[in-house]
């Protein structure tokens, strides 16, 4: 075995080493083409995720089993989190896959893969924008950030802080897509942009100061299914305001306004 | 999804001309409609050409009109101070759609682009006229309740999601295109979506390869500035498609309206524009604006409703949504 699967000896328990020996040779198969038909292989669970494992690792292998004509590959070289990185990906492959797949950087999250939930949002050259909506080969020259790049290497950004103090999550998953978004709606409101609940569209302001109606409607397109929406509401207030907020009066607040859905 | 040829188009002229002669290419600029049909295998182009770097991204003032770039992104035009000061209610509408991440990424030309959100014509395994020409309509005999009461046909009664298509309708805006010869034409909004007739596959009356350029707007729309208003109603408070939408507009001159320009949205086809309800309020002095003579105006415009099996609750949604759209263009002018 650690002849013939070198790099695998310190990541497999002598058990896995063993059971994934005994599979290949079954199927008398080389490792790699194996792996490319491990999705229609009925395996112990053991092999499977370790096999997940390793695939999801390994970009540069898996590169190899997408066979791609001319046409259809295209070479992107953009900004990740301030590094310059170039990749060479298939032209239908999301900046959500690429940025989870290539570049090994899966805090951002895969929901719905079709712009209804939020939970992929990251920022393009300082914009909240939803990462399975946007192609790899849209963002040649472009810089992206994603969560991984939004503290300061030890220093948590003001936003994961009065998250985790807020308890602005529970399952964790739509956290990145919600903490992404609320730094771009920090830039939104100090920009003077508007939203659908602005009151008047004509006045102009060089900054805003939101009320929890504006933050809700700016947070829309961030979807938590575990109901964490009042502390999330109370976390992006506190960093937008600079006061710290109380949890309960956002609860109690949301209860006195209205909407258009009653006309 | 199927494999497509990805090129970044850097003239406008030669874009045109591979859209033109490659019948299943198409023309990407944000893509948050497109990659979602391609990901439902609803739309499959062999080819996209990348607009968004053509240098259409620019919202200004030109003679006598307000011109906004095809590849403006939504966002950047709501906010744009042209925009907020002589058209607060396209602002409202833009701001009303999708949500600030997709509102950052979608662009003008795209958003008058974008398709229908029936179920049926997004579900491939469901028969749809639109989607695949004589497969028939599965909202007809389907659950029909966000469908159309204006203008459908037996072979469609799909809705045009955009809200931002209604407030361009209501503002006699103007779509400038280009093709592949490079002819440029005009075509008034109102013209530019059609009805569904025999041949719903088409959404609107651009020719093949032809591109928008602009969306332009008269500054003559810029004097119901002030009372102006879009009403968006949907199942839910935020981030969902209207139920029924109005934009309305009025000028105020010497205590009467000089001009009323109203139009309907997600009721039919195209964005409604409201001719008998303009027709009736026009001319009308404040004083004689209350809630009796508001509500006829909308009756008149809505006598013509055809709703279907599960829509008949939009003639009456849209009868209040109407009225209280036009109370609030109306704001103080009006005193019932």
């Amino acid at each position: 075995m650690s002849d013939n699967f070198p790099e695998l000896v310190d990541e497999l328990t002598a058990d896995e080493a063993e059971l994934l020996e005994e599979v290949l040779s079954d199927l008398g198969e080389s490792r790699r083409k194996f792996i490319g038909q491990s999705s229609t292989a009925v395996l112990g669970a053991v092999v499977l995720q370790f096999l997940a494992k390793r695939t999801a690792l390994a970009g540069e292998e898996m590169a190899e089993f997408v066979p791609l004509g001319d046409e259809q590959a295209v070479k992107v070289s953009f900004r990740v989190n301030d590094a310059a990185k170039s990749v060479s990906v298939d032209s239908r492959m999301t900046l959500l896959d690429a940025l989870r797949e290539k570049l090994a950087l899966t805090g951002t999250k895969k929901g719905c893969d079709h712009g209804q939930c939020g939970a992929c949002t990251v920022m393009m050259d300082g914009r909240r924008v939803l990462s399975c909506l946007t192609l790899t080969a849209q963002c040649e020259g472009r810089s992206v950030t994603t969560i991984e790049g939004v503290a300061k290497g030890d220093v948590l950004h003001p936003m994961q802080t009065a998250f985790i103090k807020h308890d602005g999550f529970q399952c964790g998953f739509c956290t990145p897509g919600q903490i992404c978004s609320a730094i771009g709606l920090m830039h939104e409101a100090r920009n003077g942009e508007l939203s659908y609940v602005s009151k008047d569209m004509r006045k102009t302001a060089a900054s805003i100061t939101l009320s929890d109606e504006e933050i809700r409607e700016r947070m829309s397109g961030n979807l938590c299914r575990c109901g964490a929406y009042p502390n999330i509401v109370a976390a992006i207030r506190e960093v937008h305001t600079g006061k710290a907020t109380d949890p309960m009066a956002v609860i109690f607040d949301m209860s006195k306004e209205g909407s258009d859905a009653t006309v | 999804m199927r494999p497509f040829k990805y090129t970044r188009a850097t003239d406008v002229a030669a874009a045109a001309k591979t859209v033109s002669t490659n019948r299943e290419a198409a023309f990407l600029a944000g893509g948050t409609n497109l990659l979602d049909l391609m990901k439902e295998g609803v739309a499959k182009p062999s080819e996209l050409v990348d607009i968004s770097g053509l240098a259409f991204s620019k919202i200004r003032s030109s003679g006598n009109v307000i011109s906004i770039g095809s590849t403006a992104k939504n966002s950047d035009t709501a906010n744009h101070a042209l925009i907020r000061r002589n058209f607060p209610m396209l602002s409202q509408a833009i701001l009303a759609g999708a949500s600030a991440q997709i509102r950052n990424m979608a662009t003008n030309g795209g958003n008058l682009m974008q398709r229908t959100r029936c179920t049926y014509f997004y579900d491939v395994n469901m028969p749809c006229n639109k989607r695949e020409p004589g497969s028939g309509c599965g909202a007809m005999e389907g659950i029909n309740k966000g469908h159309a009461i204006f203008g459908w046909s037996d072979k469609c009664i799909a809705t045009n999601p955009s809200d931002m298509s209604v407030a361009l309708m209501a503002l006699d805006a103007v779509v400038k295109v280009s093709g592949a010869d490079k002819k440029q034409r005009s075509i008034a909004f109102a013209d530019f979506h059609r009805l569904p007739g025999d041949t719903p596959e088409k959404d609107n009356t651009l020719e093949p390869g032809e591109m928008i350029t602009s969306i332009d707007i008269p500054m003559s729309s810029a004097g119901m500035a002030a009372n102006s208003y879009y009403l968006k109603v949907r199942d839910r408070a935020s981030y969902a498609f209207a139920l029924v939408s109005v934009a309305a507009a009025f000028e105020i001159k010497g205590g009467s309206v000089a001009k009323a320009r109203v139009a309907l949205g997600s009721v039919s086809h195209k964005p409604w524009r409201c001719d008998q309800a303009e027709k009736l309020l026009t001319g009308k002095s404040l004083k004689d604006l209350n809630d009796a003579s508001l509500r006829a105006a909308v009756d008149a415009e809505l006598m013509d409703a055809k709703p279907l099996e599960h829509n008949g609750y939009k003639v009456e949604l849209a009868r209040r949504a109407m009225v209280l759209a036009f109370k609030r263009a109306l704001k103080s002018e009006v005193v019932a």
